[in-house]
């Protein structure tokens, strides 16, 4: 099977509450769209690597809900739900996320797509109530992913520290 | 001599907003390819010298960068030790994405695969 993608996920940060994750897909938008809406797709690619999904619900419509829960290698759950704010098929996705285990800490994303010769860019904007909760929601992702991107950043860091 | 930025101990919150801003990336991009000064700095980036000179005090105060005089020329270069924890809280929280996304990729193959096979039949 090929991957031929840009490969990674770029994450940014445009202001203190934002979080901006862009990938480029080498496939249609209507594709991307169809499996970012669809549940039983949803369910094979949501939880990455990190585990299992045991919950894939999508009621896709303005104000309907959306639930995934994942059952991680380690045997924790973790379950997300939100609202849909706006649906433009194929092009546009706006919905709140709450991570259940903080359930005051809402957040909404923004999901773009623009395709070009056959391939489609994706932007995920997520905008977050405050910084406390933008950075809270960046370093529990990390928790879960930790070892795997640990050689990576190491290499990098060991690099900078050489050259100081 | 280098410039003291210890006055008040800058916290991963602090570095996270001062590299988070898309010029202040462009310049520590820059230095992690080998130390500069600052008017090295202001013509690769087509800043002006006082917006640049402003980005590295923002950079300088929290640590992600360190001075030294060089003759006249003021000479920044990075400080890898404290952008670590910023660089790993970023990586990390992308490499869950990258991982999530690869995934998606796989789907969308098979979706790729089934739709022309579709068009085929009709």
């Amino acid at each position: 099977m090929t991957h031929a993608t840009s490969g990674t996920a770029v994450v940014t940060l445009p202001s203190d509450t934002q979080v901006l994750i862009t990938r480029e897909f080498n496939a249609p938008r209507h594709l991307v769209y169809k499996a970012y809406t669809t549940p039983e797709l949803v369910r094979r690619w949501w939880a990455g690597r990190r585990g299992q999904m045991t919950v894939a619900e999508i009621d896709l419509r303005v104000g309907g809900m959306w639930r995934f829960v994942m059952t991680s290698s380690e045997g924790m759950e973790v379950a997300f739900h939100g609202t849909y704010r706006e649906i433009v098929p194929d092009e546009r996705l706006v919905h709140t996320e709450v991570y259940e285990a903080m359930p005051d800490a809402e957040v909404l994303n923004t999901i773009t797509l623009a395709e070009a010769d056959g391939r489609t860019t994706m932007t995920v904007l997520v905008d977050c109530p405050t910084q406390e909760i933008r950075d809270g929601m960046m370093a529990s992702g990390m928790e879960v992913g930790m070892q795997e991107a640990y050689d990576l950043i190491e290499q990098i860091a060991i690099e900078l520290a050489e050259q100081a | 001599m280098y410039a003291r930025h210890v006055a008040r101990a800058a916290t991963t919150a602090d570095t996270f907003n001062a590299v988070a801003e898309p010029r202040r990336r462009e310049i520590l991009d820059l230095l992690a390819t080998g130390e500069r000064a600052v008017n090295e700095l202001v013509d690769a980036l087509a800043l002006a010298q006082p917006q640049v000179s402003k980005h590295l005090r923002v950079l300088r105060e929290v640590g992600a960068v360190d001075v030294h005089q060089d003759g006249r020329r003021r000479v920044y270069r990075l400080n890898g030790h404290a952008l670590k924890p910023i660089h790993d809280w970023v990586k990390r929280y992308e490499q869950t994405w990258t991982e999530r996304l690869e995934a998606l990729d796989d789907v969308l193959e098979e979706l790729k695969q089934k739709e022309t096979g579709d068009d085929a039949r009709d």
